[in-house]
């Protein structure tokens, strides 16, 4: 016991004396948890909305200003002609650009039918669509008006009734995306430095030597590991007690759940993350090799968490996969205990599969770990 | 016996590291192991502290065999790797200290055995291990080596790139723990350290070409050397290399050092060919031979 206080005593020291490493330990996370979470939102705003008004009618006038009301739309432009339209569409000027035909009007009001053309830049599918449903949403409105204000008042019973659905939204009120983002990205914060950490640790005293100067010495495995990955435990818990207070007081992130809850799933993911980090640093030997490796496990376990993208959407394989990444996990339960002030039972089939992992991952990690070659 | 090997082989791939070594050292005794850089030198150190385990053979160490107690080893060998290996961000003292805490005892404990080491590092005691001089560091990691009080010191290389100075005080160092009882295992390409140890042991290629005292080893040379020298000393050797009876010529200091196939050599004669070879300021002295010659003989 006494071995392994004087070295978590020794890691703290050097933790505290490496200059260029406690503000990225601290200060980068918190920032990256202010701009990342205000930043990474899913809403489309601010659509660059162009027209092609061919008709120059008080309907096709109506229409645009329709769009001119929009929250969503902005930066109105109109073009002379769709040529010209499309090459700034090409040039990435506008997002959309809607095409109103000639005798717009006099279709409408004779015909009672007319076309409208709308181009979308796709490149962004996922944005495409959502900007394809507000553009419906404003022709749609538009429609009614222009049935009601055309009807005679002897077709008025014909009106088709129109289903309204007011949607509740629960757990997140307001659909704030922060609320949705926060929890999320203080997981990956508090994922990525401990597993940076802890890889790169271990790696680091065998390329400065000092590994082989501890295996000469009656150090026992289980001493070292510890003495070693204990300190990034407690850090890991400290990045997520700063995480949890900005999110409350910057975001207010709402924290319905019960924190002792977070703190004791939290504990149990640390110790998959560390597991993994000495995995990794038993099978590299130098801090860049270790760097890399622990770059590409991120960048996955990170898109396949559910953070982003929903699981539900991905391929059934993939959803398979991400049965495997304990960040996924690890967002659910955040997520769940924070929004919806889930239980311990709730989260109890996650806080299983976390715990399984970590003693998979800690037994490999000790078993591939050697003071022999 | 302190340290014994039996037939130690280790092979890396197709390299063969170390073959089939056999050798003892007794107890106090100051055990050299001489070589070129990848003779097998630091292979057979890693295996003897445990940190290696051999193809083939047998070992012990202060009486414990290398494989099946090797933690009883740990607690009784001293090990200097040959690279700076403590804490750089630690402080002299912060090291010795964690050294010393690791191996369950404290720095008061075993002072004495350090004491004349440490007393030239204590200035120093609150700077940082990386911001010491090499030879600094080197006393700060033989400290911390002795610690705990081993039976049988490693040191790999322990004088490589350090200054002259601090090498002869490094060797005086040496002696005096050999004193107390100390068996002490240290490897050195450097010829010269050779004669300062009880016994040694020439080893390259992962063999071992002789062991013996190094008054033995130099004994064992059968010619005489001379030193010779001239201007222009890179044409010389070429010269000499040419001249019919040369039995060996190497490059020695500020001299080349010359041995005859013939019993009976006169200088004057090898004087006149160099003269012939328009060579200038000619000087030729016999010489006594050293270690670094015997290996050279040897290693042919």
């Amino acid at each position: 016991m006494k071995t392994i206080g004087y070295i978590i005593q020794k890691e703290f020291k050097q933790i505290f004396r490496n200059k260029a490493m406690l503000p990225i330990i601290f200060v980068l996370p918190i920032i990256q948890l202010i701009i990342l979470s205000s930043a990474a939102t899913f809403e489309v705003k601010n659509i660059a909305f162009s027209f092609v008004d061919h008709d120059r009618t008080s309907f096709s006038r109506e229409l645009i200003n329709k769009f001119e009301a929009s929250t969503f739309f902005n930066v109105i432009t109109e073009f002379p002609s769709e040529k010209i339209a499309s090459s700034a569409m090409l040039k990435g000027e506008v997002d959309v650009i809607l095409e109103i035909p000639q005798y717009f009007e006099r279709d409408l009001l004779k015909n009672r039918k007319t076309n409208l053309l709308v181009i979308i830049n796709a490149i962004d599918g996922a944005a495409a669509g959502v900007e394809n449903v507000y553009i419906n949403q404003i022709v749609r409105s538009f429609n009614i008006n222009a049935q009601t204000d055309l009807m005679q008042a002897s077709d008025k019973k014909n009106i088709p009734k129109n289903i309204i659905s007011i949607p509740s939204f629960w757990y997140n009120k307001t659909l704030n995306y922060k609320t949705f983002m926060v929890p999320g990205i203080l997981v990956i914060l508090v994922t990525m430095i401990t597993l940076f950490l802890s890889g790169m640790n271990i790696v680091r005293e065998k390329e400065i030597g000092t590994l082989e100067q501890m295996n000469v010495t009656p150090i026992k495995k289980h001493q070292f590991i510890i003495g070693k990955l204990f300190p990034f435990w407690v850090l890991g818990m400290v990045l997520l007690t700063v995480g949890l207070i900005i999110a409350r007081v910057l975001f207010n992130v709402p924290m319905v759940g019960s924190l002792a809850l977070m703190y004791l799933y939290t504990s149990v993911y640390i110790l998959v993350i560390l597991g993994m980090g000495l995995f990794i640093s038993n099978f590299t030997d130098t801090q860049q090799q270790a760097m890399f490796i622990a770059w590409f496990f991120v960048v996955i376990f990170i898109l396949m968490s559910g953070l982003f993208t929903p699981i539900e959407s991905m391929p059934e394989w993939a959803q398979f996969l991400t049965e495997f990444n304990p960040v996924k996990y690890y967002v659910e339960v955040m997520r769940m205990v924070m929004l919806k002030g889930s239980s311990f039972i709730d989260i109890l089939p996650q806080f299983l599969k976390t715990s399984i992992y970590a003693i998979i991952m800690n037994g490999l990690a000790v078993w591939s770990y050697k003071k022999t070659n | 016996m302190s340290i014994s090997l039996k037939h130690i082989s280790k092979s890396y791939g197709d390299l063969k590291a170390v073959d089939d070594i056999s050798f003892e050292v007794k107890e106090g005794e100051l055990f050299g192991l001489i070589g070129p850089d990848g003779a097998g030198k630091t292979t057979l150190f890693r295996i003897l502290t445990t940190l290696l385990i051999a193809d083939k053979g047998e070992a012990t160490v202060a009486g414990y065999d290398v494989v099946k107690d090797y933690i009883d080893i740990r607690n009784h060998v001293g090990y200097m790797p040959g690279r700076f290996s403590l804490y750089q961000d630690l402080t002299v003292e912060e090291n010795l200290e964690f050294f010393a805490t690791i191996f369950g005892t404290t720095i008061e404990e075993n002072y004495e055995l350090i004491e004349d080491i440490y007393i030239q590092i204590e200035p120093f005691k609150d700077r940082r291990a990386g911001k010491l001089s090499g030879g600094m560091k080197q006393k700060l990691a033989l400290c911390c080596a002795l610690i705990h009080k081993p039976k049988v010191l490693f040191l790999d290389e322990p004088t490589t790139g350090v200054d002259p100075v601090s090498r002869k005080e490094f060797w005086e160092m040496l002696k005096r723990l050999q004193q107390k009882g100390i068996t002490i295992l240290v490897s050195t390409p450097y010829m010269d350290e050779a004669a300062l140890c009880d016994r040694i042991a020439l080893i390259q290629d992962g063999k071992i070409l002789e062991i013996d005292t190094p008054k033995e080893i130099v004994k064992h040379y059968p010619k005489k050397i001379y030193d010779i020298r001239t201007d222009d000393m890179y044409k010389l050797i070429l010269n000499l290399k040419e001249y019919e009876y040369n039995y060996a010529v190497h490059p020695f200091g500020e001299f080349v050092h010359y041995t005859d196939k013939r019993d009976s050599f006169d200088p004057d004669e090898l004087i006149q060919f160099l003269e012939s070879k328009k060579q200038k300021n000619i000087i030729i002295q016999q010489t006594e031979t050293t270690i670094e010659d015997a290996f050279m003989e040897l290693a042919k």
